[in-house]
């Protein structure tokens, strides 16, 4: 397995660290005055999302993590698994676990594609598009007169995601919402 | 495999950079100050445990113009100043790059404060908050830690450093990345109240063990070394320079008993260097700006990257 020396570091590397595929988000290299010089890292597990930092000795080493950022298109679930497929034409296959899933589990819709993070092959974790339309299941009926200034209501989506709408959007309607907030966007056109 | 081949910063930057080196030679010229051009691939390299020369076939990459300037000095050159590529091994990061530019000039019969005063003079047009702050090195981490160097030792120095760093949430035990060089410890202190230094700050006075080249005041509290901090990023370090050559071939053989310690290949002795400071180096102040970190600062850049055409990662 290839490994990274400190001044190898540069923000994007993915990295094994105690076990743990993460990648570097910033790189400090720190040597104050005539002194010993060291790293101060800052890193991203790319399982749980944690960042933290951390300090190296300058010249040490760490193994490199085998990791990929793809985009997949996801497919369906049997209940335990979600199951993505390559948007490359290979068709292949991907199942990922709840774990990897984690809250994006709100956001799945069929045909839609997410970004899949692959370490040693397995999908570690899954990110939705910032922005996608889903279908309101359940929502109570807006207030007769209201208008799109002020005022909302908690809306089910397809997918089983809550979210607060403007009083005006009606059940059947299909919504624009912001995944990394789970704010309403506006009407889906067309 | 693609090969990136696309400079970095833009034409407006390296505008900028020219522009610098302009000013800067026409500073030195008004002053009377000569320009010289010495080796960047010297015959050894420095023993400076903190530093790394990288070797090349027939000798090293110089840390720092220093020794050569030195040997112009004793020979008579009078004020000298030089634009010189210098090398270290292994820095790379926001700040540093293990190749950059360092303006390293020398004032003969000067002493240090008057340096400084000159180097208010050149900054003041590049960098707002000159003339800069004095602070001695003791006063600095007084403020900053509360913490007295001479009156305490490296356990406190681990502990205070430990606890800072865990309050910032950054994981480390200073101790074993010290690795049994308690020094280490007391210039992490150093670095991270530097850090909290946003206005030009000249930090006077370090302590005998940190004098580098620098001679030590009367009494020998304290060294007549200085570093000048802007934005918390160092930018210069100088000297009231050390004369005596017996000293300061001791404080090269310290230089590598240290090295031995941290495990460091062994470097030679600069004796050419050391007969220089025999045959008289006439009393001097001298000093180094990072003239890429000027830049930086200049710009408002936040990585060397973002000002150097062609930084580590680019070449």
């Amino acid at each position: 397995m290839a490994s990274y020396s400190t001044n190898e570091f540069r923000s994007g590397l993915k990295v094994l660290l105690d076990g743990e595929p993460c990648a570097i988000t910033e790189n400090e290299f720190v040597k104050p005055g005539k002194g010993q010089a060291f790293n101060r890292v800052r890193l991203r597990n790319l399982k749980t999302g944690r960042v933290w930092e951390r300090t190296f000795k300058s010249g040490e080493t760490i193994e490199a993590a085998d990791v990929m950022e793809l985009d997949m298109e996801y497919l369906y679930t049997d209940g335990e698994f979600y199951h993505f497929m390559k948007t490359d034409g290979s068709f292949e296959q991907f199942a990922a676990s709840a774990a990897a899933v984690g809250d994006t589990k709100a956001w799945l819709k069929e045909q839609e594609s997410y970004q899949i993070v692959l370490w040693n092959e397995a999908p570690i974790s899954v990110t939705a598009p910032n922005f996608i339309e889903l279908e309101v299941v359940q929502t109570d009926p807006g207030i007769k007169g209201d208008t799109a200034q002020g005022g909302s209501k908690p809306a089910t989506l397809s997918t089983g995601a809550m979210v607060k709408v403007p009083l005006f959007v009606n059940q059947g309607e299909v919504i624009r919402v912001d995944t990394r907030n789970a704010e309403y966007q506006s009407r889906a056109k067309g | 495999m693609t090969h990136p081949w696309a400079p970095g910063g833009d034409l407006t930057g390296w505008r900028a950079r020219a522009e610098l080196f302009a000013y800067l030679r026409s500073f030195f010229a008004a002053r009377g100050v000569l320009e010289v051009d010495t080796p960047v691939l010297g015959r050894v390299g420095v023993t400076d445990p903190a530093l790394d020369a990288p070797t090349a076939e027939g000798g090293a990459l110089q840390s720092s113009p220093e020794y050569f300037m030195k040997r112009l000095l004793a020979a008579g050159s009078g004020p000298i100043y030089q634009l010189a590529r210098a090398f270290r091994s292994g820095e790379v990061g926001h700040r540093h790059n293990p190749e950059f530019v360092l303006l390293e000039w020398y004032r003969p019969d000067w002493d240090d404060e008057a340096l400084r005063q000159e180097m208010d003079a050149l900054l003041g047009p590049l960098l707002p908050g000159f003339p800069a702050r004095r602070q001695t090195f003791g006063a600095l981490l007084k403020d900053v830690f509360g913490l007295v160097w001479d009156r305490t030792g490296p356990e406190d120095w681990a502990k205070v450093l430990q606890a800072h760093w865990a309050q910032r949430g950054q994981e480390g035990d200073p101790v074993a990345l010290a690795a049994g060089d308690e020094l280490s410890l007391l210039e992490w202190l150093y670095g991270e109240a530097c850090e909290t230094l946003e206005a030009p700050t000249f930090i006077t006075d370090f302590p005998p063990a940190l004098a580098s080249l620098a001679t030590l005041r009367p009494g020998g509290a304290t060294a007549a070394r200085f570093e000048l901090v802007v934005g918390g990023v160092e930018l210069a370090n100088g000297f009231q320079e050390l004369c005596c050559p017996v000293t300061q071939r001791a404080r090269f053989e310290a230089d590598r008993a240290r090295r031995a310690g941290l495990g460091k290949r062994d470097v030679p002795l600069d004796e050419p260097f050391l007969a220089a400071l025999e045959a008289g180096l006439p009393p001097c102040a001298g000093v180094a700006l990072g003239v890429d970190r000027v830049l930086m600062l200049m710009t408002g850049a936040r990585s060397l990257d973002e000002v150097m055409p062609f930084s580590w990662h680019r070449r």
